[in-house]
């Protein structure tokens, strides 16, 4: 069974069709990349997906069950972290269990007892103002994994950091996400951050998946893998897809 | 420091005899007034304390309902929000008089006055904050399962907090303010009707001690407002600390 499917699904805003019968599917365990250029539907599919907005046709399917436009089953994380400043960090990531009417007391234990699997002892009682940004993307992480049946949806997570930080909250990510059996589908529009990361890649071109591409390396890669024949050749033809398109 | 400075200034002008005493009183001689007329200060301070406090309660009542009703129905908003504009360009001393005709000599025409200088800032606050969450926040709590109670709860009410605290910092000023022009207008007592009579006889001491006093009563409720924003918002002081180490 696929832990994430989505099923010929199209939505218009207007006259605006935004997505065009898009079909995708994430299996346990797998890191899936949406990348496409901006304004191409990859934030409008996240929406469908999390329940959001009811696509006009199509359905969305978490383990199995059909959670087409029902919101309260999968949630997301942005490149803005989206903590509440006014709570601490403990409240924040216990916030989601909170809202399914779980007691302040068990939800704020189930999420402290994550903390340490995250990085993140030792912030429980702090303020988001108090952390760093890779920090703050962590707990961030924590309160979507929290929610979400081992399911994370990224709209380009990592985008706000630098280089370098990136690069090792990348590797983090894929430690952390194979210790806890989290299924990822991401949105990025940076192709070498794709090719790093990801078991499969969907090109999402003008509301539709143009093509599926599926990079055989296995994970983790070594940080020099951007520089291998393998890696250009993956580069080269997924930039030749979109300029085919574009 | 620089209220200090004014103080030394004033007295010196008035020693060097350059306007006479009777004009303008030198500070000793005004704090010497209200050191003497203090009981009969304290009594019609109490009347204007009670008057300002029942009025900026209902005030911040009346305010944070407006405020949720005019967030929750945008058609509430487009109805109310001009004539809350409206009733806030009329000047206090001209409804004040009719307040009295309508309501008598006692404390309801006062606390009514107060409730209408008060509830304005508080609601226009309050509005601004719950109109400026974060849209994206707001789609994150829903696809968590949040209603739209839980919204408001964990979201909008916090959220709006530090634009709350600011309306209530002015709606606490003119508390005091909107209590002594109402007095002034037509009372039995209060700080306001305790002016009219110091004024009437040309006491210029007395008026500048009860000035004084309401300065000062305005100043603490004020510092109280403040200290009460503290408390509510620990992790404001955080964030300030944080932005000042950073250059």
């Amino acid at each position: 069974m696929e832990k994430l499917e989505v099923r010929n699904v199209s939505l218009a805003f207007g006259d605006h069709q935004v997505l065009r019968n898009v079909s995708l599917h994430l299996h346990e365990g797998e890191l899936v990349c949406l990348l496409g250029v901006s304004g191409g539907g990859k934030t409008t599919l996240f929406n469908v997906i999390s329940g959001l907005l009811r696509p006009d046709e199509g359905q969305v399917f978490l383990d199995g069950e059909e959670v087409t436009g029902q919101p309260g089953h999968v949630s997301y994380m942005l490149q803005k972290d989206l903590l509440l400043p006014y709570r601490t960090i403990q409240d924040n990531v216990a916030l989601p269990l909170m809202l399914r009417g779980m007691s302040k007391k068990e939800a704020r234990a189930q999420a402290v007892a994550l903390f340490p699997q995250f990085g993140l002892e030792g912030t429980e009682k702090k303020w988001p103002g108090q952390l760093s940004g890779g920090m703050r993307q962590r707990a961030a992480l924590l309160r979507t994994y929290l929610f979400s049946h081992n399911v994370a949806l990224l709209d380009e997570p990592f985008s706000a950091l630098d280089t370098l930080t990136k690069r090792s909250v990348h590797q983090w990510y894929l430690k952390v996400m194979d210790e806890i059996r989290l299924s990822t589908l991401f949105i990025t529009h940076d192709i070498d951050e794709a090719i790093l990361l990801s078991d499969r890649i969907y090109l999402l071109m003008d509301g539709s998946i143009g093509e599926e591409i599926v990079v055989q390396e296995p994970r983790p890669r070594h940080v020099d893998f951007n520089l291998t024949q393998e890696f250009l050749a993956y580069k080269r033809r997924i930039m030749a897809a979109l300029h085919a398109q574009g | 420091m620089g209220v200090v400075v004014l103080l030394v200034v004033w007295q010196l002008v008035c020693v060097s005899g350059l306007v006479p005493s009777y004009m303008l009183p030198s500070p000793v001689q005004v704090v010497t007034a209200f050191v003497s007329d203090a009981p009969a200060l304290g009594e019609h301070l109490l009347i204007t304390l009670q008057e300002a406090a029942l009025g900026l309660c209902i005030g911040v009542a009346v305010g944070f309902v407006f405020a949720v009703a005019m967030d929750a129905f945008d058609i509430l908003y487009k109805i109310f929000y001009p004539i809350l504009v409206i009733t806030q360009t009329i000047p206090t001393v001209a409804i004040a008089p009719l307040l009295v005709l309508w309501f008598g000599y006692e404390m309801t025409p006062k606390v009514i006055l107060v409730v209408l200088v008060t509830f304005f800032p508080v609601a226009v606050g309050l509005l601004d904050g719950f109109r400026g969450v974060d849209p994206d926040a707001v789609g994150l709590l829903r696809s968590m399962g949040a209603g739209r109670w839980q919204i408001f709860r964990y979201l909008k009410c916090p959220w709006a907090l530090p634009q709350f605290f600011s309306g209530l910092r002015i709606a606490a000023a003119y508390s005091i303010v909107g209590a002594v022009i109402s007095e002034w207008l037509g009372g039995f007592g209060g700080l306001g009707v305790y002016m009219t009579r110091v004024k009437k006889a040309f006491a210029f001491d007395k008026m500048f001690a009860v000035i004084f006093l309401i300065s000062i009563l305005s100043l603490a409720l004020m510092a109280l407002v403040g200290w009460l924003e503290r408390r509510c918002m620990p992790y404001r002081r955080v964030d300030e600390k944080t932005r000042r180490k950073k250059p």
